[in-house]
């Protein structure tokens, strides 16, 4: 076994070959396994990260694996209860019930993370990370939802600020939108799409806009077949349907309709800033999320957490939990937001003035006072109920109100089955 | 050694036989027979690709029998074998039939045909996928508006998804059957054509009479192999619907998409392998079938 070790170390390049000769010199040294999906700025700030961890914990050496997305789940469920794979590893927040049910990660000491602690230093989308009296895993950045801006579109039609509530995002968004002779869209106000992020603010932002909860006992129940949810539906669909500022999937992305510099705004996480970033003559800027009718402010976060797994036992965990609790501080998230573009889990490293004045992270860190993270059974699964549910009444021209509740219950089917297994 | 020196000569011919054979064996036993067993058995079991697999008796199969979605996309891959092998199989014959008797710059006609079929599938959905944008990008629509005309909802329409996911997959099938063709127009005998043009049959006669009967091989491999790649399509449908996979509203999904999105989507293993089993018995019945009703009498 050890042998095979080596060998893979081996073939992970000279780097790690150094560092795994330099960790054999010395007696006490611990070696422990990381493990993520391949996302270049991910793995670039890892490196960093470890190469500061390694720096102040000599007698601890951290190695990096990385998989393609598709194949990582896999990987991880395979290699962990053969005693392979990492001690500690990267998971969407979202597959936690998973992992803890499959006994894949071991819940977080309570003497190194209490729970209080956690709970008065992150934001508090977090606790959903809790399970008993323990927390399983913890997240390094998190994403939030903003609205971006193309400001010479704003220019042009004369718009000074960008929206500040839903009226001004409507009114804002019928003089942006620009239409051929025939009446073909040919620049939107407001980009569409549910199968972008569009489900998400929804569900977290505007029903709860129009005073609804989309969920409730703990995201085991629907709650959105209700006259909030009507409105909140009925707003987003007037869009398109009433107003005609937006058409579902124009140019096939939202995103790409707003790189191309044909639609006025575009809703979307902060995971966008760095692709936006790199389009030559685009000027955009970013606003938070408009307020609703009421004023109420509302957010969508999600973000990636880290945890140790079962198979870390005796100094392993040890180590384990000190590399964790360095992905937790402050320093490492500050490198995170530099490298990834992801914003720390933590008011006290987010909300510093220099991050929250800043003009593209600053509506996003605000937005993350206020985010709410949906508890998700199957998120494509869910995601798919509420495209066909807009898609009934656009294609099929069934009332929102059917469309609704045939879309409750079977967000509710899914749940059930996912919770009473 | 002794024990091999006894064996007749037919014997160690034998045992050399599988010697050589024992490797494509082992192969096709670990990479094949393997997976497909089990596959049978995880479709009677419940796994989250995490954990561990327990027996579930007959409940993947019954709770596909009561999916709707299920069986709207059994409808679906048959829609895309109904249209797609008929379809494909005229214009192919047609092209390969003119094809066959033009002689200017034969082969680069040829190779234009042919192209598409090396083209990669994804690549190609991409393209035809923009193609059929609304104004401002889709090619189509831009020409409709250009002529005054409205736009057609190719891939955001129910009814126009599926003949517009379906078009491609043709389009790039094309070529290899206009080659196969092309070779059994070649290798039916001139004589039999001379017999005919002697007795003064119409070009109509000569051509269900002789031509056609004379293909049926080919057709029957063709009518085989384009219909399981239709009942299996997947790269185009995936690739023009990523956003919304099969959609709008399941109309264009097909069955191997459905698989791919339980398994890897919902990661619930066993109920995908239950849709396999039943994708794999569709695909078993329909070429029995088709070998037997086109088997030479």
């Amino acid at each position: 076994m050890k042998l095979m070790n080596r060998f893979r170390t081996f073939m992970l390049g000279a780097a790690t070959a150094a560092l795994t000769a330099a960790s054999a010199t010395t007696a006490s040294a611990v070696e422990i396994e990381y493990w993520q999906y391949f996302f270049e700025a991910r793995v670039t700030a890892m490196d960093k990260l470890i190469e500061n961890f390694q720096t102040a914990n000599p007698d601890i050496t951290v190695k990096m694996t990385h998989f393609p997305y598709d194949a990582y789940r896999t990987k991880v469920a395979a290699a962990i209860p053969a005693g392979q794979g990492p001690d500690v590893v990267q998971l969407f927040y979202g597959w936690l019930n998973d992992y803890v049910e499959a006994k894949l990660i071991q819940p977080l000491p309570a003497d190194a993370f209490p729970p209080e602690k956690i709970e008065a230093e992150f934001f508090p989308m977090v606790k959903a990370m809790r399970m008993g009296d323990n927390y399983w895993a913890l997240p390094t950045a998190v994403r939030s939802l903003a609205l971006f801006y193309n400001q010479r579109m704003f220019e042009d039609a004369g718009i000074e600020n960008p929206p500040a509530n839903l009226d001004e995002l409507v009114e804002m968004a019928k003089k942006l939108t620009q239409k051929d002779g025939a009446g073909n869209l040919t620049a939107v106000g407001l980009t569409t799409g549910m199968t972008a992020q569009d489900h998400h603010w929804i569900r977290e932002v505007l029903v709860r806009q129009y005073g609804g909860e989309p969920y409730l006992n703990d995201y085991k129940t629907v709650n959105y077949n209700n006259e909030a949810g009507l409105k909140a539906f009925n707003f987003y669909n007037d869009l398109q349907a009433k107003h005609g500022v937006t058409k579902a999937a124009f140019m096939d992305e939202p995103q790409a309709a707003f790189k191309a510099g044909r639609a006025g705004m575009h809703i979307d996480g902060s995971f966008r800033i760095g692709a936006l970033e790199s389009v030559r003559g685009l000027k955009w800027g970013v606003a938070e999320l408009p307020a609703g009718p009421d004023g109420t402010r509302s957010n969508y976060a999600s973000y990636w957490v880290n945890a140790i797994t079962s198979k870390a036992e005796g100094e392993k965990r040890d180590a384990a939990v000190k590399f964790m609790q360095y992905l937790t501080s402050d320093e490492a998230m500050q490198i995170w937001l530099e490298t990834v573009g992801e914003l720390p889990a933590k008011p006290s490293a987010a909300m510093t003035d220099k991050n929250v004045n800043d003009p593209v992270y600053g509506p996003f860190i605000k937005g993350l006072e206020y985010a709410k993270t949906t508890v998700f059974a199957d998120e494509s699964a869910q995601r798919q109920v509420m495209v066909d549910m807009m898609q009934r009444v656009e294609l099929q021209g069934q009332s929102m109100e059917d469309s609704v509740s045939e879309a409750a219950a079977a967000e509710q089917k899914i749940l059930d089955e996912y919770y009473n297994k | 050694m002794r024990f091999y020196q006894n064996l007749t000569i037919s014997q160690k011919q034998i045992a050399w036989a599988w010697a050589f054979l024992a490797l494509p064996v082992l192969f096709y036993v670990v990479i094949r027979f393997y997976p497909t067993a089990n596959a049978f058995v995880l479709s009677f079991q419940e796994w989250n690709l995490l954990g561990a697999r327990s027996f579930t008796g007959f409940d993947n199969y019954v709770r596909l029998y009561n999916d709707p979605v299920f069986w709207k996309v059994f409808r679906n891959t048959f829609m895309y074998l109904i249209l797609g092998t008929p379809v494909s199989l005229v214009l192919s014959f047609v092209i390969a039939y003119h094809l066959d008797k033009v002689r200017f710059m034969h082969g680069t006609i040829r190779a234009l045909y042919f192209i598409p079929f090396m083209t990669s599938a994804v690549a190609m959905a991409w393209v035809w996928r923009w193609f059929y944008q609304p104004v401002p990008i889709g090619v189509f629509n831009n020409f409709l508006a250009t002529l005054g005309f409205g736009q057609i909802p190719f891939l955001s329409s129910t009814t126009n998804a599926l003949p517009s996911v379906l078009a491609p997959a043709i389009w790039a099938g094309l070529g290899f059957q206009v080659i196969i063709f092309m070779a059994g127009l070649r290798a039916i005998p001139q004589s039999y054509y001379e017999a005919a043009r002697i007795d003064g049959v119409s070009s109509w006669t000569v051509l269900w009479e002789i031509t056609i009967p004379l293909l049926k091989p080919t057709v029957v491999f063709l009518v085989v192999f384009s219909s399981i790649g239709f009942l299996r399509i997947f790269d185009q449908v995936y690739n023009m619907t990523t956003n919304n996979p099969g959609g709008p509203l399941n109309s264009t999904k097909p069955l191997v998409l459905l698989i791919y999105d339980t398994a890897f989507n919902g990661f619930n293993m066993g109920y995908a392998a239950a849709q396999t089993v039943v994708l794999f018995t569709i695909l078993l019945i329909v070429s029995l079938i088709q070998l037997r009703i086109l088997r030479d009498r």
